[in-house]
């Protein structure tokens, strides 16, 4: 039916059907006039891409440090390089759901534990060599193992065997997972030649494009793959400028010296709406900036003060001023409805009263320290500034302290009892809880230990029945609503822009900021 | 021995030791930074496994006075080591981004050095007078405005607004000389305009001071004309102290440009230092440390040797 549909629509779009008819044969076939519009919309798309040109790109967060092993990736600018040249097993499609790359499909057993991965006939590397299973089986083994310094480690710690199979490859876990597609989508998990074991960042990979020049932290660029086995990838050379200023990348989007910009500061993002030859794109994503609290450490260790200090902040506040608009507000779960089986749970507001009376309930009255930096994100030390002030409408006493950018990450998050930060997010639910509320998680950072929760994850993964797995997700939110250490005020927006010199951008795409970091091969350059 | 060779000699051998007393200096600063390195390469996403593993590869654990002389003896070969965090030979690294730099230093310094010069005759010229007071109100400002902000003004104005140079600096191998040129002409715009000021100054101030002597009174009373009298007398016995003053702007020029490399984009010393020390690999750190402690001594060495040729006193002893 899905191909039937695809063909429908390109028929509509190459004009040889009416969109009305279109959408009452997709109604027919049981689509939603929204999902039929959408999916029309990215078939018109395709059909007046243009191929040719070349796409310039300014992206921010890379450094002359960095590395091609795609196992040491850990910035935006390494994640793009990776997406030109290589490619994981299968890919989040712009939905968000799972597409096939290098493997062509997949099936799990009935118990969720065993997965078959069957590689994509006829497809080589870009150094001519062709894919096979072993290549799988080697990458998968070079991530794995604890003398790895992969960040993929910890996907690769719930596998117990990776086997080759003929033109398949099996993957066995020690429990049920039914989100095993969405792990193998990892950015480190790109299948190299003998698992790029002989010379991790030589580069060499299934991708559609192929890297010409490598400036590490200055410059990359990238021609066109001739023997890449898809239709990804519409300009010939694809470059990438690293320009970590803020003002400067922008500048460089509005001098035309760039078609393509990610993370354009909020706070300046409608000032640079406004120019005629530019678009702002703002995408909800599932990152989030956080204020947590362990919650084993006094005196976060009573729940009364911690739910005092979530009653205690403004949110909407927080995301009209620190976000400028561009987010949404949180509701002190990692889990929004970028996440596939998302549940509304009930909005918590502020609420000084709340706040005060579960201050006193809890018996403490002393001053609160709350630690911050610049880089935990982008205006946290302001985002502390309003929650003392909320939090001291309450009667709550919060003293902040700024800590230095260096060394935050590993002195002060993750260490310290009370501070801001940031998540990424994960692409499901699974993935987000395992990284960090499980309790024996690495990164539980709110210290959060519920046996309840824990049983309720791991039964989850091997729950196949989506309808049972949703309600286990929202239970779970719930969970860390009430009783975590979690305040999330706030979830970011992934604010691109680009110019009119190329088209083709796909408004609402899953995953990470600039079209999950493929708007450089999907859009094209103008006529 | 003559003496002039015997005051270079010794002014050499002096260099010399302090570059080594400074390398010593580096080596143990960057010992007592705090934090670790490993997990600095591995960031927010290091797992206790990776973290451990990495320190092991690193070996992070050899007693510092060996590794200071390996370093030491490495350094002098031309060996300064590899990076930690991308495993590249650092001197090969560091040396595109050096010429980079002193690519863009040698222009700015073109421009600037005889133009603050020119400006400094033209002001004790005119002293007291408004071409005077202009040149030093215009230069004093572009010195007091943070070099940032002069940066993103031209870019707005000449990148943005009237798209005359690019803003992003970029260049590579692949440009030719005039590509290279035209992709630096704002960064070399702002640099100049940061250095023009305390030179122009420097040479103003050096200059009237020797205005004041006797022999330019008598310079005057032969009848020469003004500029004359401070191009050939005054401004070759005033040369120490502005030599002084240009070799410092110089230094800085190499040394201290890093703001202007992140506005504009640029691939130099000051951005491949700034993004090691982030990932604490001490290797590259020190090699930059001691690449910019050899300019800095050697550009005030250059400006010493100077003033003593530049004294007749010296050149010719009794």
């Amino acid at each position: 039916m899905n191909d039937y549909l695809k063909h429908l629509a390109q028929e509509a779009a190459l004009g040889r059907m009416g969109r009305r008819e279109f959408l009452g044969r997709a109604a027919a076939l049981g689509v939603t006039a929204l999902g039929a519009n959408t999916l029309l919309s990215t078939a018109v798309k395709a059909a007046g891409a243009q191929k040719g040109g070349t796409i310039k790109v300014g992206l921010q967060g890379g450094s002359t440090t960095d590395s091609l092993d795609p196992a040491l990736a850990t910035n935006q600018v390494a994640q793009s390089v990776i997406r030109l040249w290589g490619e994981p097993l299968v890919e989040l499609s712009d939905d968000g759901g799972i597409e096939g790359k290098v493997a062509e499909s997949y099936e799990a057993s009935a118990d969720a534990k065993t997965w078959t991965f069957k590689i994509r006939s006829g497809i080589t590397f870009s150094n001519g060599q062709p894919v096979t299973a072993a290549d799988v089986v080697a990458t998968m083994d070079r991530h794995s193992g604890e003398d790895t310094k992969s960040g993929a480690l910890g996907i690769m710690r719930s596998i117990v065997s990776v086997k080759a199979d003929g033109d398949s490859v099996v993957i066995e876990l020690d429990n049920p997972n039914a989100d095993l597609p969405f792990l193998m989508t990892d950015y480190h998990l790109i299948i190299q030649p003998g698992g790029g074991k002989d010379d991790p960042a030589a580069a060499i990979g299934t991708g559609p494009y192929v890297l010409k020049d490598v400036d590490m932290g200055v410059r990359f660029v990238a021609e066109k793959n001739p023997n890449y086995w898809g239709d990804l990838g519409n300009a010939d050379t694809i470059e990438y400028v690293v320009i970590n200023d803020n003002t400067a990348r922008v500048a460089a989007l509005q001098a035309g010296q760039v078609d393509m910009i990610d993370r354009v500061p909020p706070r300046t993002a409608k000032l640079v709406a406004r120019a005629p030859n530019i678009s702002v794109h703002s995408t909800a994503g599932p990152g989030h900036y956080v204020f947590i609290m362990h919650c084993d450490t006094d005196p976060f260790a009573n729940n009364d003060v911690r739910l005092a200090l979530k009653y205690g902040i403004d949110r909407q506040d927080m995301v009209d001023k620190i976000l400028n608009g561009f987010g949404s507000v949180g509701n002190d779960t990692p889990i929004n409805a970028s996440y596939p089986l998302f549940t509304q749970l009930e909005q918590r507001e502020y609420d000084p009263d709340k706040a005060k009376f579960h201050m006193e309930k809890s018996g403490y009255d002393g001053p609160i320290l709350l630690r911050t930096s610049d880089n935990s994100f982008p205006g946290a030390p302001d985002a502390a500034a309003l929650f003392q002030q909320t939090c001291a409408t309450a009667g709550i006493d919060l003293e902040i302290k700024r800590e230095p950018n260096d060394g935050y990450w590993s002195e002060v998050w993750n260490a310290q009892p009370f501070c801001t930060s940031y998540w990424g997010g994960r692409p499901t639910q699974d993935q987000m809880f395992t990284t960090a509320y499980l309790s024996s998680a690495d990164w539980n950072d709110t210290r959060f230990n519920s046996a309840q929760f824990d049983e309720l994850l791991i039964a989850a993964r091997g729950e196949l029945d989506t309808a049972k797995r949703t309600q286990m997700y929202a239970d779970m939110s719930t969970m860390v609503h009430n009783d975590g250490g979690l305040i999330c005020p706030m979830f970011n927006d992934f604010v691109d822009a680009t110019s009119d010199r190329i088209e083709g951008w796909v408004e609402g795409t899953k995953g990470y900021a600039l079209m999950n970091g493929y708007a450089p091969h999907k859009m094209w350059v103008k006529a | 021995m003559n003496p002039i060779v015997k005051l270079l000699a010794q002014r050499i051998a002096l260099s010399l030791l302090l570059l080594l007393m400074i390398s010593v200096v580096i080596f143990v600063g960057t010992m007592i930074l705090p934090g670790d390195v490993a997990q600095s390469i591995l960031g927010q996403s290091a797992t206790p496994e990776a973290l451990a593993n990495l320190r092991a590869e690193l070996g992070l654990n050899d007693p510092p006075v060996a590794r200071y002389f390996q370093w030491l003896f490495g350094a002098l070969q031309g060996d300064l080591g590899t990076a930690l965090t991308s495993g590249q030979d650092i001197t090969s690294a560091i040396g595109s981004r050096l010429s980079n730099t002193l690519f863009l230093a040698f222009w700015a310094a073109l421009i600037a050095v005889p133009l603050a010069i020119f400006l400094g005759l033209l002001a004790v010229r005119y002293k007291d007078r408004w071409p005077d007071k202009l040149i030093s109100a215009v230069t004093l400002a572009s010195i007091s405005i943070p070099e940032f902000l002069i940066g993103y003004v031209l870019m707005y104005l000449i990148a943005v607004k009237l798209r005359w140079f690019p803003s992003v600096a970029m260049i590579n191998d692949s440009m030719n000389l005039w590509q290279k040129l035209n992709s630096i002409a704002l960064p070399v715009a702002v640099l100049t305009l940061v250095v023009l000021a305390h030179m122009m100054r420097m040479t103003r101030a050096a200059i009237l001071n020797v205005m004041q002597s006797a022999y330019i009174e008598t310079a005057e009373l032969k009848g020469l004309s003004t500029f004359n009298v401070i191009w050939r007398h005054a401004f070759p016995n005033s040369i120490a102290p502005i030599v002084n003053v240009v070799m410092l702007n110089l230094a800085y020029l190499v040394v201290g440009v890093v703001v202007i490399e992140v506005v504009f984009v640029y691939p130099g010393m000051g951005q491949y230092l700034v993004d090691h020390v982030s990932k604490r690999d001490v290797p590259v750190v020190q090699a930059c440390g001691l690449i910019f402690a050899a300019v800095y001594i050697g550009l005030n060495m250059i400006a010493d040797i100077v003033s003593i040729l530049s004294n007749p006193r010296l050149r010719h002893p009794k």
